[in-house]
């Protein structure tokens, strides 16, 4: 159908009706880096990372909320989108607590920052999130430093009441992606652009702490920060990507099925995060991202409990087993199968509710099977 | 649900009833959310409790608890008055429409006010909306089917989305929304009394002759079985002798506590396999050890009928097992040999015995799920239903009055009670009530009270108060939020200490078993 093309990087380009330059680059695998864009919301050209030139244009433009149009000729790492770019991670990087690798060489200049750093952040470790940043990224890809960027007190402190989300002010670079992740994805309208200017901070009405606004802590914003100035408070300074792996799953909560990624360290359970993919596109609610404590709890059963004059002592499975399946035959036999019953349940995988039912039907010999889910 | 998820988006009005969507299911109410904010959708919420998403609602229509017949039939007597129904709909995909029709005439907008409260300017309203719109879909969950008459609300959903057309189509559809993950699938797989796998029917000689062949058994009952609600006084009148319950906690989840556990302790053997020592395990003679989600492979199917795939991510502690492999061991314990070697081995049988998943393997749903039915290899999915026609060829009416609820409020007990779930907990709390983060935000069992009661019975906000039924009583504490609504309090069932459901009916719907929790008449009174 549409047969109008742009240029980007001298490639003729083929574009819908309604595409952002950003759009067609990514679908030709053009990489131009962005910051605050976020899938499925409206772009707001906040943090102008994705410029590009365009031939005959003023200015360099964002390409994540410019429309593709025919005849349009793009680069999209010239000098000058370059020199734009490295401007804006330094000024980015010069903001605040940025205490990575990234930071700078300068010896004198980078104890003192990191200093001042360790007694705001209660941590003598480096940023929570290094390794994985988005800033941090960006500023080894245009080789950026923030050296000789003075780093003041920070504005306002950490906020660190609620038991899910610190949000550390200090980190945060303006880029709005958690403002459009609560009101544009989840739609909870907890939190937006408060102040003016250097004062700039992301508030919930009345700059009232989460616990105390609309917050649900789905944690959508946590998931959406590129930066660390949003970080699961179990996991900050607790939990370092490369020490884990993932597994994707399905959430065992309610029926939706969202897709997780359960991250794993040490056969233990210590971060979910949201699967980009149907039904939740990366969404959760507060119970599947920061309900998982209960599979390392340590009052799971561990073995199998017999019963014996009222209190419970331990077992082997072979006793268990055996005892179970004694009684089941003996009481099958005497008073028939429809005096036993089962109950299954929806916590329970599809293969495992069907072996229940074959084994109440094929083995007990009755029909009474039935889960709680009703209840 | 008859459509998926994403559906959602393509409504042009949105119905949506004794659903707290945002709190029970809230990634879904995200999409909800977005249709009315960013797609111009309309939404109606029912409901009696000033729930969030009636701050996104067009319309807010407030019943009587257990009244919901009445204002459907009374929707629908204004769609035929106002002629908006779809007749070509009618005429070619329905049958039963005259009785229908007919017993609608009495459920004008002010009979129906009488009964539910809500004021005919609003039923009217909510009446042209919905039919008015191109596309309709009707969400609905444990508000419509705990109740007495909740096989007849459920029914009179079908005959509004029928007698609209809203059916079969994109953004259309009849909706539950399934409280438990895998409540789906534990029915999909035959955990009920009457059906195997994929709904066939026990009672069919052919279909017991079928799997006695795919089982290498003889004697199956063709006798449907008991439902969870009718087993529980058999065992207290000492016709069931033996009860082995997996991974549920009745003690906690069911209507009138205090009956079920007199039920259970009359039992002569009961075993419980779970991942706690729950209210009911304790009861238990043996308790076995499982593992939970995170610790084993499987699949799931979601409310909207996708099947996806669950993976262990880590080993389960001590000796705790899979519930397929506990099961199995048992069975072969018992002289019928089932060996299995995987999760996946028993999904390929399940593939062979039940033609809605039959084309469905974990290889195709590797990346992403598959909705049934699904019934050969190269079938994409059925992610709406009905779209030709229904599962019995022609969708039925049911002509359908309305019956009160089985508990009305009197001079004793002058308030109606109704139960729910919080967002920060979820079911009998065994899962989440091992997170202190989510303790935090909902540490206790409540009452939320409207601020009219609470100084009607001059309670503050924070008081301990005794509630009582006909059945029980428990101390909690006050909220008084405006999300309560004059005359009816609300407490959520997840918690031990002041549990909800010592109050609740343990009357059940005819049809479906379910109890009727969401309406009982209770008094109340600041503890002494
Ligand atoms: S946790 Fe969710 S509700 Fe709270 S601010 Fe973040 S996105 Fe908004
Ligand atoms: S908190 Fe994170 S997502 Fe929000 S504006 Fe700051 S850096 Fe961006
Ligand atoms: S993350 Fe929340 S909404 Fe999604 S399946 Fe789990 S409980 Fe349901
Ligand atoms: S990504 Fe385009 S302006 Fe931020």
């Amino acid at each position: 159908m549409s047969t109008q093309t742009l240029t980007i990087n001298g490639r003729d380009l083929s574009f819908e009706p309604g595409e952002t330059i950003l759009a067609v680059a990514r679908r030709h695998h053009i990489d131009i880096p962005t910051l605050c864009h976020l899938k499925g919301a409206t772009p707001t050209g906040a943090c102008r990372i994705c410029v590009v030139e365009v031939s005959g244009a003023q200015n360099l433009i964002t390409a994540c909320n410019t429309p593709a149009a025919a005849g349009l000729v793009v680069q999209t790492e010239s000098a000058a989108v370059v020199a734009a770019r490295k401007q804006i991670i330094q000024l980015m990087l010069g903001s605040g607590n940025h205490n990575c690798a990234v930071r700078g060489s300068d010896h004198q200049e980078w104890t003192s920052f990191q200093v001042k750093v360790q007694g705001e952040d209660g941590s003598s470790q480096l940023c929570p999130v290094w390794g994985d940043c988005r800033l941090q990224d960006l500023a080894y890809r245009y080789q950026v430093s923030a050296e000789r960027f003075d780093a003041g007190p920070a504005r306002y402190a950490m906020e660190t009441v609620n038991p899910f989300i610190v949000r550390d002010f200090s980190r945060c670079i303006q880029c709005g992606r958690c403002v459009q992740a609560c009101n544009e994805v989840q739609v909870n309208n907890a939190i937006q652009f408060g102040y003016k200017g250097p004062e700039a901070k992301i508030i919930t009405p009345g700059d009232r702490p989460l616990k105390d606004s609309d917050c649900v802590f789905c944690g959508e914003c946590v998931q959406a920060c590129p930066v660390g100035a949003l970080v699961e408070k179990d996991v900050r300074y607790a939990v370092r990507p490369w020490e884990t792996q993932k597994t994707r799953t399905t959430c065992s909560y309610c029926g939706v099925g969202c897709q997780l990624y359960l991250h794993v360290r040490d056969n233990k359970v210590v971060k979910v995060t949201g699967a980009e993919v149907a039904p939740n596109h990366g969404s959760l609610c507060v119970k599947g991202r920061f309900g998982y404590h209960f599979i390392n709890s340590p009052e799971r059963l561990t073995d199998p409990l017999i019963k014996e004059n009222g209190t419970f002592r331990k077992a082997s499975w072979d006793e268990a087993l055996d005892l179970v399946a004694g009684k089941f035959k003996q009481i099958r036999d005497t008073h028939g199968g429809d005096s036993m019953g089962v109950l299954v349940s929806a916590r329970m995988t599809n293969e495992e509710n069907y072996v229940a039912q074959k084994f109440t039907r094929a083995v007990l010999k009755t029909n009474n099977i039935d889960h709680c889910a009703r209840l | 649900m008859t459509n998926t998820i994403a559906d959602i988006e393509q409504a042009d009005v949105i119905l949506v009833t004794g659903s707290n969507t945002t709190e029970n299911h809230p990634v879904l109410s995200t999409v909800i959310k977005r249709a009315v904010k960013f797609r111009g959708a309309k939404l109606i919420v029912v409901d009696p409790r000033r729930i969030k998403l009636t701050e996104f609602a067009h319309l807010w229509l407030r019943p009587n608890l257990g009244t919901d017949v009445a204002w459907i039939n009374g929707l629908m007597h204004v769609i035929l008055k106002e002629k908006l129904n779809k007749a070509d709909f009618i005429a070619n995909r329905t049958e039963g429409f005259d009785a229908l029709s007919k017993m609608l005439e009495k459920y004008t907008p002010d009979f129906v006010e009488g009964i539910t409260g809500i004021p005919a300017e609003n039923l009217e309203a909510a009446a042209k909306m919905f039919a008015g719109a191109k596309a309709g879909s009707i969400l609905y969950c444990m508000g419509i089917t705990q109740h007495i008459s909740g096989t007849d609300n459920v029914k009179s959903l079908a005959n509004l989305a029928m007698i609209t057309g809203h059916l079969g189509a994109p953004g259309t559809g009849v909706n539950p929304l399934r409280g438990q993950n895998n409540v789906q699938g534990a029915c999909d797989m035959g955990g009920l009394p009457n059906v195997y796998t994929a709904y066939q029917p026990v009672a069919d000689l052919a279909m017991a002759r079928k799997m006695e062949e795919a089982w290498g058994v003889t004697g199956l009952s063709t006798q449907p079985g008991l439902t969870v609600t009718k087993m529980l006084p058999k065992a207290h009148a000492g016709e069931l002798k033996a009860l082995y319950i997996i991974g549920e906690n009745p003690m906690l989840s069911d209507a009138d506590l205090n009956h079920v556990e007199k039920s259970l302790k009359h039992l002569d053997f009961l075993v419980v396999q779970d991942i706690f020592l729950t209210e009911t395990a304790q009861m238990a003679d043996v308790v076995l050890p499982s593992a939970c989600f995170a610790e084993k492979d499987g699949t799931f199917s979601n409310t909207e009928r996708r099947v996806q795939r669950v993976r262990q991510a880590v080993t389960a502690p001590g000796q705790a097992k899979e519930d397929w492999w506990i099961t199995a061991q048992i069975a072969s314990r018992m002289g019928y040999p089932m060996q299995y070697a995987d999760s996946r081995a028993i999904f390929e049988e399940i593939a062979r015995v039940t033609p809605s998943y039959a084309g469905i393997s974990y290889r195709r749903i590797e990346d992403e799920g598959l909705h049934w039915p699904c019934p050969t290899e190269e079938h994409p999915g059925t992610p709406i239903l009905h779209t030709q026609q229904f599962t019995r060829g022609k969708g039925l009416f049911h002509a359908i009055e309305w019956i009160p609820p089985a508990e009305q409020v009197d001079e004793e007990y002058p308030l109606y009670l109704t139960t729910g779930r919080l967002l920060y907990q979820y079911h009998t709390g065994t899962m989440t009530m091992k997170s202190e983060d989510l303790n935090e935000r909902a540490p206790e069992s409540f009452v939320e009270i409207s601020g009219k009661d609470a100084a009607k019975y001059n309670l503050q906000d924070g008081d301990q108060v005794t509630i009582a039924s006909r059945r029980g009583e428990i101390r909690v504490r006050v909220r008084i939020q405006d999300k309560a609504v004059e005359g009816t309090v609300f407490i959520p069932f997840h918690f031990a200490q002041g549990a909800a459901n010592q109050l609740t009916n343990g009357a059940l719907d005819p049809v479906s078993g379910i109890p009727e929790f969401k309406v009982c008449a209770v008094k109340i009174g600041k503890a002494a």
